[in-house]
């Protein structure tokens, strides 16, 4: 079947089999290998591009689902030679070791704080309940959205708020705790 | 003080390639005229092979060819060899065929390949492979299957016994004679399933021209593989290179020399074109070597006032259907040999019983061996402190080896290198205000809110380790490591290791470590492994070995650069050898600061080599190997608030800190990141991982919908402190801190979540503490209400 | 994909929808995040995709005659962020919010989901709670099919073959009602190992209707009688003997490896009172 599909700003004519997965269709049709396939039952996350500004699991859509839209991925997030906000965040913030899931937690998490909503310790770690992580504890990841959500707001960063962030899940904790008593 | 790269939480220089999808992963490696391979599996755990008929695959669109593990057998390829036999253990080693020849001993063993022009293609053409087996009965569980009448694997294999194996110190039987207070517990170490993210690719390029073998493949140690493929595919091993790029993630599962290793390397030879293996997470599951899996029926004795006087032992080890690179290790030295964990343990005997199931290989997974000799202490004590009335934090400082600084014999036959357990303690229980925490527990309990608190002080064994005792413990290499340091024309440095990292960093703390010794800037340092062609020969990255082993190589690299430096520098400074100082990068004359070379044009000089000193060779590269004379033992205290609703048995882990040391530190950011990772694989096991079988074999936990990793919802933040206790095992004085937190976060989860269903009186749950285990716990001991 | 071939075909309209599903072995496609799985563990294996998600007309959130119309084609991130949800009928974009993760929200769509089915899913508890219609269409004309009778069974809907849901509406939850949805998360698949929603509404200090549905125990979401509450305040107590009915209700629960059917059952009353109290305490606030 015939697709026009945009990636990462180019535009790209194809003939490709319907079964064909969309990650399948930018890794070996575009050569675009920084996405990657973690698992087989749409659960690690790693495969997560944009699409259409939708962060989606590119294992679970085929590429014909994928006609005439436009898909941004882990290749296409820095642009002018300069890396986008949340990858020089990663690195600041040590918020990768192996590397693997890093592009689908980087595409996630770009799309966690664009969309707002509850950017608090804990709704980030909800927030990232699509995208798993065996090496680093997700603990420097949070740190990294957290950073770039800081960035955003005071263009500074925070003083002792490590340590403020601490005392604050532990209440969290407590005041979840407390709402179970009924 | 200036700003010294060690010590220092530099950026890591892996991550521009990482953070913007330029991972060189074995998957995403393509070479011309590539052929994909996919492998038929057996759906049966335990079956005779009565057939194999390839010719409707073989048929097929882009199918190159169908083979069998006959073909491989009859083309030369041997049995996958197992690297570490344990002595003195009657071990046996059934061959392990790269393809099952006449039986299938596993859910996922390998029965014929498909070599095809896409993976696509080959991946439908094994669905088209008609396999007629005699299914035959299985058994899957360690303990049960040495029983009599229990389904037999192997021929030669009695009972499906590989080894039994003990170690013995003190008088055992004396030390429960006289003991005031035993504890007895049966204890599940469940079968766990690494799952690194990267599930396993190989690539393999056969260069009919030169007869030389080119292998990519996920490893976490390229010269073993080598090695071990030199042993079995008839490849000299010169002959042959293994690359491991970008590997991603490791765990232990990426140790061994797989079966796919030598399907590719067949398929490239048969076909004259390279051939590419990579796996799905499905068969990661089946095909991928699994974790712990010990049964362990445990005694300890003790005082009435809380001293440990002995501990006694019997557990069996699931090795799986085959031995694994290096499966009968791991449940033996790596785990019998640290039964006395941080305390002074008077007595101790443990049987180990390896056993062969129907099951996927078991081999080391995060802590081989260390986790479930840890688990096993520190949950005894706690069964102490409860039957004495003692807190649990008290009776281990009752017992805790008092500091050592030059060495310590425990029961087992081990030295631990250098410990100071109690300063780590005091500052874990600062940290959370221990006392304040048993106050709150008082006080949430008479509200009807359980909260629990767990405390582990532990040391482990890592840094493998001095090649005497790995040739005494029947490893079947050395655990040495090597460094090339060459400094090119420029000045910049490229270091090559025989290890093999896969995100732990050393790329980046190699440099520091050299850009430290050296006073180079980090970045004029450039850190090169995981290929066997540019790096000398070495033992790769697992046993938390790569900092505390290699940067012992790259320190006597070091020490001859400089004293060739200096040689170099004396001379072209005309000044005796003896009147040289090297410091912040430069070689200068004792006071006479302005007579000075820095290290970049002494490097220049030697390589252009116009005026060399007598009898000094040209060039500044210098190439070190470094056998350990010990293990080390980094050692802490790891402290875990949970609170468990004993309506639905869910458990909250609120609070998580760990007082660690493994010494002086090159990153910090890079260390507590490993901890932070550790921590969290060790409550996985806690709360929520289990690979299943049923009586069949399946594996029923086969995908990531069943088997439940964690996920970043179900941690708090981390609260990490140290304590710095150097090794004089190596020149840094460095210790393994990459396994620590997985050993520690396991017994110190499971202990809190016992601790808040004291009131209940809980008296065991086996891991993992799903709510629905917890739930019922509660309730058959409430007496069924 | 590891999978059998199929074809893909993409209608503009509903009439060329039907005619393509009127083929053997063909299956619609929305999100996908239900069927994709499904076929690559080869527990599906369609001989053709009819891919409906452009066909226009099924992606609006409408407000109608007492109630919304959700297009079939909404996707569950529209509902949990949609303001209109939240204020009319908040019980629903609550559930939303619970599916899945942020991705497969971007995705899944609301009549995928129901078509599907799956015993631990979300939307069908609340919807069966909040009394919604499911709106469907086929060659043979439209259907409106009340909540309790569109949820047949395990995977199983009244849906014919070759028809499709359109859209689902839901009557607006009344002032002086409050809502939730509790759900046990399976730690690995995120499904509802025990889905809970509640409504009560309040009158003053007292309660004047209450309505609970428990799914993720049986083969489809099932509502229990919680009438017994009306009249009465709030208190710890009234929700507990309340949640008593949830067990009579629920038989032959499924089990499977993480949780037993007589766990399930126990976690549904559970979660039951505490749902109903927060609902109550919605209701009030």
């Amino acid at each position: 079947m015939k697709v026009s599909i945009t990636v990462n700003g180019a535009p790209h004519e194809a003939d490709i089999e319907p079964r064909r997965l969309l990650v399948d269709f930018l890794r070996d049709d575009l050569g675009l290998k920084g996405t990657n396939i973690g698992c087989d039952t749409s659960q690690c996350g790693a495969c997560t591009v944009h699409v259409n500004g939708r962060p989606v699991k590119s294992c679970t859509i085929l590429a014909v689902q994928a006609d005439d839209a436009s898909v941004t991925t882990i290749e296409g997030l820095s642009g002018n030679g300069q890396l986008h906000p949340m990858q020089e965040a990663f690195r600041e913030m040590h918020g990768l070791q192996c590397g693997f899931c890093t592009s689908g937690m980087i595409m996630a998490a770009v799309k966690l704080v664009e969309d707002g909503g509850d950017l608090s310790e804990l709704g980030i770690r909800h927030g990232l309940e699509g995208n798993l992580c065996r090496c680093t504890g997700y603990e420097n990841i949070v740190r990294s959205i957290q950073h770039v959500v800081r960035e955003m707001a005071a263009h500074a960063p925070l003083e002792g708020d490590e340590a403020m962030e601490h005392h604050r899940t532990l209440r969290e904790a407590e005041e979840m705790a407390g709402r179970r008593q009924s | 003080m200036t700003d010294r790269p060690f010590g220092a939480s530099l950026k890591r220089v892996e991550d521009a390639r990482l953070i913007t999808g330029n991972g060189r992963y074995t998957n995403n490696l393509y070479q011309p005229g590539m052929l994909h391979l996919a492998v038929v599996r057996s759906p049966y755990a335990h079956a005779r092979i009565l057939s194999i008929d390839t010719a409707e695959a073989a048929g097929m669109p882009g199918v190159m060819g169908v083979f069998t593990g006959q073909e491989l057998r009859d083309a030369g390829f041997g049995g996958i060899p197992c690297a570490w036999v344990v002595p003195d253990s009657d071990t046996k080693t059934p061959e392990h065929p790269p393809i099952a020849v006449d039986t299938v001993r596993y859910v996922g063993d390998a029965v014929a390949i498909v070599v095809a022009e896409t993976e696509q293609q080959a991946r439908d053409a094994t669905y088209a492979v008609d396999v007629d087996y005699d299914v035959l009965d299985a058994v899957t569980d360690g303990r049960g299957a040495t029983a009599d009448g229990a389904p037999q694997l192997h021929d030669d294999v009695e009972n499906n016994l590989c080894f039994h194996w003990t170690v013995s110190g003190g008088d055992i039987d004396a030390a429960f004679a006289a003991a005031d207070v035993v504890v007895t517990e049966t204890i599940i170490n469940q079968r766990l399933i690494p799952v690194a993210m990267e599930p396993r690719a190989a690539l393999a390029r056969w260069d009919v021209a030169m007869e030389e073998l080119t292998l990519w493949v996920t490893s976490q140690n390229p010269h073993i593989a080598r090695f071990l493929l030199s042993l079995d595919t008839g490849i000299p091993e010169h002959k042959i290179r293994v690359i491991a790029p970008d590997v991603g993630g490791g765990f232990g599962s990426k140790i061994a020399h797989y079966p796919e290793d030598s399907m590719v390397i067949f398929a490239s030879q048969k076909t004259g074109r390279p051939v590419k293996w990579n796996e799905s997470r499905s068969e990661n599951f089946l095909a991928t070597t699994h974790g712990r899996d010990h049964h362990q029926e445990v005694e300890m004795a003790a005082t009435s006032d809380g001293k440990i006087l002995g501990l006694r032992a019997k557990v069996w080890a699931n090795l799986g259907a085959y031995l694994s690179t290096a499966s009968t290790g791991v449940p033996t030295i790596l785990h019998g040999l640290m039964l006395s964990g941080a305390y002074t343990l008077p007595a101790v005997h443990e049987d180990v019983y390896g056993v062969f199931t129907n099951t996927t290989p078991v081999d080391a997974y995060r802590g081989a061996g260390r986790p479930e000799a840890t688990f096993m202490v520190e949950r005894m004590m706690d069964l102490v402190a409860q039957k004495i009335g003692m807190d649990p934090v008290e009776v281990r400082r009752k017992n805790l080896i008092p500091p050592f600084t030059e060495g310590h014999e425990v029961i087992t036959g081990l030295v631990y290198d250098t410990g100071n357990y109690e300063p780590a303690l005091d500052l874990a229980m600062e940290m959370v205000d221990y006392p304040a925490l048993r106050k709150r527990q008082a006080q949430l309990r008479e509200q009807g809110r359980y909260i629990g608190i767990g405390v582990v002080t532990y040391t482990e064994i890592c840094g493998l380790g001095p090649s005497e005792v790995a040739g005494a413990v029947g490893f079947g290499g050395g655990l040495w490591e090597s460094a090339i340091v060459r400094f090119h024309p420029s000045g910049k440095v490229n270091v090559m290791v025989g290890v093999s990292p896969h995100g732990q960093g050393e790329g980046t703390t190699f440099a520091q470590i050299v850009g430290d010794q050296l006073g180079l800037p980090v970045g004029d340092v450039e850190i090169i492994y995981g290929d066997t062609d540019l790096t000398p020969m070495g033992w790769g990255t697992y046993g938390s070995r790569t900092t505390p082993v290699a940067s012992g190589a790259i320190m006597g690299a070091i020490a001859k650069i400089k004293d060739k430096g200096v040689k170099i520098a004396a001379h072209l400074l005309e000044a005796s050898t003896e009147d040289i100082e090297f410091a912040d990068g430069k070689f200068s004359v004792k006071g006479s600061r302005d007579k000075s070379m820095t290290i970049q044009d002494i490097a220049l000089a030697a390589n252009t080599a116009w005026d060399m000193p007598q009898g000094v060779e040209p060039g500044l590269e210098a190439s070190a190997f470094f056998n350990p004379s010990n293990f080390v033992y980094p050692f802490g205290t790891h402290i875990a608030v949970v609170e468990v609703d004993p309506e639905t048995g869910e458990i909250e882990l609120q609070r998580y800190a760990a007082v660690d040391d493994c010494g002086p530190i090159i990153n910090p950011m890079i260390v507590e990141g490993q901890i932070h990772g550790g921590i969290v694989q060790g409550v996985g096991q806690a709360l929520w991982e289990e690979a299943g079988y049923d009586e069949k074999g399946s594996l029923v936990t086969g995908t990531l919908m069943d088997y439940a990793i964690p996920k970043a919802e179900s941690f708090p933040s981390f609260e990490l402190g140290k304590t710095e206790t150097p090794t004089p095992v190596n020149p840094l004085g460095v210790k393994g801190v990459g396994e620590t937190g997985t050993i520690a976060s396991t017994p110190t989860v499971y202990n809190a979540v016992m601790d808040a269903l004291l009131p209940f009186g809980v008296k065991t749950i086996d891991m993992p503490m799903t709510p629905e285990r917890v739930w019922r716990a509660i309730r058959d001991a409430e007496g069924g209400h | 994909m590891d999978n059998t071939s199929f074809d893909y075909q993409r209608p503009a309209t509903l009439e060329e929808a039907f005619g393509l599903l009127s083929v053997e072995g063909a299956r619609p496609l929305a999100g996908g995040h239900s069927l994709l799985p499904a076929m690559k563990l080869r527990v599906s294996n369609p001989t053709a995709l009819v891919d409906i998600s452009r066909i226009p007309g099924m992606e609006a959130i409408e407000q109608s005659g007492g109630g919304l119309t959700i297009g079939a084609l909404t996707t569950h991130e529209a509902v949990a962020a949609s303001s209109v949800v939240t204020a009319d009928c908040p019980l629903l974009a609550e559930t939303a919010g619970h599916i899945g993760d942020a991705q497969v929200r971007a995705r899944g769509t609301i009549g995928g989901s129901i078509a599907h089915a799956d015993p631990s899913a979300d939307y069908p508890t609340a919807l069966l709670a909040l009394g919604a219609t499911v709106n469907t269409a086929s060659a043979g004309g439209t259907r409106q099919i009340a909540a309790g009778d569109f949820f047949v069974d395990i995977f199983t809907t009244a849906l014919r073959p070759g028809e499709l849901v359109t859209s689902v509406t839901v009557p607006s939850m009344p002032p002086g009602t409050g809502s939730a949805y509790l759900k046990h998360r399976h730690p690995a698949s995120s499904y509802a190992v025990v889905g809970v929603a509640a409504l009560v509404m309040m009158d003053g200090a007292s309660i004047t209707s209450a309505r609970l549905v428990v799914g993720g125990v049986v083969g489809k979401p099932v509502t229990v009688d919680v009438s017994g509450l009306v009249g009465q305040a709030p208190s710890v107590e009234a929700f507990a003997t309340a949640a008593a009915a949830v067990e009579g209700a629920l038989e032959n629960p499924i089990g499977d490896l993480y949780a037993s059917g007589e766990f399930r059952v126990h976690l549904a009353g559970v979660l039951a009172k505490r749902a109903l109290a927060a609902a109550a305490e919605r209701a009030a606030g």
